[in-house]
């Protein structure tokens, strides 16, 4: 079994008090819980402050470009279908840049868990406004504030019938380790959007403001409906509930390719006397 | 703008018309199935052992408008297209219109004067009732192409008996009775030409043993089967996308994921993700759509992550002509990207260059961990070419991965540690208990983020100039061409190497002449294994010629060895030269 040590890694680059802190914590956590050496998965990240997270964990880890961790993810998971593949990414990575990925990524229902540090503002380039931030929020680019509406990734989600979409806030960490959990476990795509609040250039969503108004989602919600799912989505403001908003089964990419389905595509060697006889087939 | 010499500008007689040379262009409205006779007619002589070369032109629509497809055949050795055509199947009235003044002095346009409503009496034409003939012998008119089939076999002179075979392979599926329908469309035809077509002055030569036929994006496709590729992501473009169908047609049997991407970007950052994991990865596009690509290329260096990218050329810029021919993207190929690291850049001539070195990008890409770009365009994408058989022996296949036990049995692994070679052992993620670390940004030995200054320059100089002299080592010189002292020098890459030897087997009776195809085209060979500067330095007379504006391998040559082209010929219009125009071009250079 693993232990919190083996996960030790870079010392990080955050600022005092990031959310990502504890989102880093809580993830080592659910990986000893879940008994995922770091050997045993791989974690793909974008650019942003949440692209370094897993460096400063012990892991497999393919840091890659703006937005296109997803891809990349794809990729790797088609190629080796025994390795849990997670995505860490940012508002800005994943809303922004890839949100063209992550569309298709959710149609396409890879076992691939999506965990977005959703902060609502851009940290690493230093206060612009990300597709989450609140429609008149006023940042430095943005004399006038967000002219455009904030994105609401959970309704795009449950819209598109992603089959887990939860919400989790770095200042719950009981609540975000059994979400993670809970996504790593799931079969199919996962999108975990995890409020975290920026505490050097976010001044409106502060832990405070988060704090009075999250509340979990308890038994009588019924993640399972989606039409109910996609009216608590629209949920935001004075309230915000965090935890499984919606859950299904869709059939997993990767079982509709019969060839992976007893040994990954990396495990299968290649045969070239298959060639000769390929070549034949252009004698017309 | 100097004249562009077009068919009707030829006079003079190719030397070797005594050989068996004939040229059959097929015309007509997409949709009416002129591929589908053009591609029977190539099986039909590479079956019975002729040299085949067949090149397409096509509009980017899926009906009407007006497309061709040629067809050369020869009992010796071809390489491109000619511009006489010695028959003419028109399917509409356009394909009247355009080819008639195309005709050699005993061609023949065969033609449905009832469908076409259109009659004509000269010599030259031949007026067979495709559609009547077809419901009378096939009971359904749309065997009428099957109709025409025959009727250019009979005025041939052909056995029609390889046809026949053709014909029930083809319709097995849909049971005896299409069979015997298209048997006896086709035996319709051949009798009504062998019968009617008294101007026919054709002679078949003798047939041989059946040639293979492979056009160019297939020969892409099999050569990256052929090297392990376990994975094709992309976006379909033209002329790129017959690459991604060839591999998912092999999907199955070789056990191949193959993936249609939501845009190019995408496309190769799942290529790189895959080869992250351990496999071999591809992926094809356009100009367009490798303009998509760029970040990806530059994301691949950084991270040392091998991938193959097939670049099939068309004109630009923008969408430019979709489905026509273009060499405008190498220095693009060669200078995009963000950053400065090493990349291999193959300029495949023939299909079976394009196998073997899809072949060797592979092999290149795996051993030195870089991106390896294959050039071609849409004339050698879709041209068909027949040989004898490829030489197997001469492919390689080495595993340069770490995987298994050699990498499980290691207690510390760095992914981009510093050797002597720059090449740093690539471990596949899961196989050992090793992490494997790669990052976009700069990063030190086991891949985490670094902003150290010296650490960036032993990276720098680990990924370029440790590796790219090895890299170049390996590249073969230019190909070269015809007699050893020449006087002039015809220069060209990619898919004019076809072009270029025609040419200067034609041109070789009345000068000294020779060629120098650049194949293998970036990193430019070592000129200590075969000095090609010289050659060119030595000539009266170098002319560079491309299917370009600018002259981009000129500029390359001149920037990588300070030769400077006095004389070039360029092309730009979208479509290919034609052997006649081409040497048309020559003349009017050399006088």
């Amino acid at each position: 079994m693993p232990s919190l040590d083996d996960y030790k890694g870079q010392t990080p680059a955050w600022c005092p008090g990031c959310g990502n802190f504890s989102i880093l914590k809580v993830f080592k956590e659910a990986m000893v819980e879940l008994g995922l050496a770091p050997h045993q998965f791989v974690v793909v990240s974008g650019i942003g402050q949440a692209g370094k997270f897993p460096h400063y964990l012990r892991c497999n880890t393919f840091n890659g470009l703006h937005g296109r961790s997803l891809p990349v993810a794809t990729g790797f998971r088609l190629a080796n279908n025994k390795m849990p593949v997670f995505v860490v990414s940012g508002d800005g990575d994943c809303y922004g840049e890839g949100g063209n990925h992550l569309i298709h990524g959710i149609r396409r229902n890879l076992n691939i868990k999506y965990f977005v540090h959703d902060n609502q503002i851009y940290g690493l380039t230093k206060g612009q406004g990300s597709p989450t931030t609140m429609e008149g929020m006023v940042t430095k680019n943005l004399p006038y504030g967000v002219l455009s509406t904030q994105l609401n990734p959970l309704a795009l989600a449950i819209a598109l019938n992603c089959t887990f979409v939860a919400r989790g806030f770095a200042g719950d960490q009981e609540q975000l380790k059994y979400l993670i959990k809970e996504a790593a476990s799931h079969q199919g795509f996962a999108l975990v959007d995890i409020l975290q609040p920026c505490v050097s250039f976010n001044k409106v969503n502060t832990y405070e403001w988060y704090k009075e108004r999250v509340y979990r989602l308890d038994h009588t919600y019924n993640c399972e409906d989606r039409a109910e799912a996609f009216k608590k989505s629209l949920e935001w403001g004075d309230r915000i509930p965090t935890g499984i908003l919606f859950r299904c089964r869709r059939p997993l990419f990767e079982e509709k390719i019969p060839f992976i389905q007893d040994t990954s595509l990396v495990s299968q060697p290649f045969d070239p006397s298959k060639v000769s006889k390929t070549l034949q087939e252009f004698f017309v | 703008m100097r004249h562009r010499y077009s068919c009707k500008d030829i006079g003079f007689v190719l030397y070797y018309l005594h050989f068996m040379d004939y040229t059959i262009k097929i015309g007509g409205e997409a949709g009416q199935g002129i591929q589908t006779i053009g591609e029977t007619l190539g099986v039909v002589f590479a079956r019975a052992g002729y040299h085949v070369f067949t090149n397409q032109d096509y509009e980017s629509r899926i009906r009407g408008g007006h497309n061709y497809f040629q067809l050369r055949l020869s009992d010796r050795p071809i390489h491109c297209a000619r511009c006489k055509a010695d028959i003419v199947v028109a399917l509409d009235r356009e394909g009247i219109y355009r080819y008639e003044k195309e005709l050699t002095d005993y061609g023949q346009i065969i033609y449905d004067s009832q469908s076409l409503k259109e009659k004509r009496q000269d010599a030259h034409f031949l007026d067979v009732p495709f559609v009547s003939l077809a419901v009378e012998h096939g009971g359904n008119k749309i065997m009428a192409n099957t109709v025409a089939t025959g009727a250019v076999l009979g005025m041939l002179g052909m056995d029609i008996d390889i046809l026949l075979g053709v014909l029930k392979e083809t319709f097995k599926k849909k049971g005896q009775e299409v069979i015997e329908s298209n048997v006896n469309a086709a035996m319709a035809g051949y009798d009504y030409a062998v019968k009617n077509c008294i101007k026919c002055s054709f002679v078949a030569a003798q047939t041989t043993r059946p040639k293979m036929l492979i056009s160019g994006n297939d020969a892409i496709g099999f050569g990256a089967v052929a090297s392990g590729l376990k994975f094709y992501s992309a976006y379909p473009m033209t002329p790129s996308t017959s690459i991604m169908l060839y591999v998912a047609s092999k999907a199955k049997e070789y056990g191949i994921v193959v993936e249609q991407a939501e845009d190019e970007i995408a496309a190769i950052n799942m290529a790189l993700g895959a080869s992250f994991a351990g496999v071999r990865a591809m992926t094809g596009t356009s100009g367009g759509g490798f303009a998509l690509m760029v970040e990806g290329l530059s994301l691949a260096a950084m991270t040392e992550t091998p991938v193959v990218i097939a670049l099939a050329q068309r004109p630009g810029p923008a969408t430019g002509l979709p489905t026509k021919t273009a060499q405008a993207d190498l220095l693009f190929a060669l200078f995009t990207a963000h950053g400065e690291f090493p990349r291999v850049i193959m300029a495949p001539g023939t299909p079976e260059e394009c196998f073997f070195l899809t072949n060797k990008a592979f092999d290149l890409a795996e051993k030195y961990q870089i991106p390896a770009i294959i050039l071609t365009d849409q004339y050698l994408a879709d041209s068909q070419w027949t040989y004898d058989g490829f030489d197997l022996s001469r492919l390689r296949y080495t595993d340069y991965r770490l995987r298994g036990e050699a990498f499980d049995k290691l207690t510390e692994y760095k992914r981009h540690a510093l050797t002597e070679s720059g090449v740093s052992p690539l471990a596949v993620p899961g196989d050992g208990t090793c992490v494997v670390v790669t990052d976009s940004d700069e990063h030190d030995e086991e891949g985490h983020i670094t902003e150290d200054a010296e650490l960036t320059i032993q990276m720098t100089h680990k990924r370029l100039h440790k590796k790219i002299e090895a890299i170049r080592a390996e590249i073969d010189p230019p190909k070269f061409y015809g007699t050893n002292d020449p006087e002039i020098v015809l220069v060209g890459w990619g898919s004019m190497y076809g072009l270029l030897r025609e040419a200067v087997d034609s041109l070789a009776g009345k000068c000294k002449i020779a060629m120098l195809h650049f194949t293998e085209i970036y990193p430019m060979a070592d000129i200590n294994k075969f000095d090609y500067i010289k050659v060119l330095n030595n000539a009266k007379r170098a002319i560079c010629i491309e299917q370009n504006v600018t002259g981009q391998l000129a500029q390359l040559i001149a920037l990588e060895h300070g030769f400077r082209f006095k004389e070039r010929i360029n092309k730009y219009d979208g479509r290919p030269f034609t052997l006649e125009g081409l040497i048309g071009e020559i003349n009017a250079l050399i006088g």
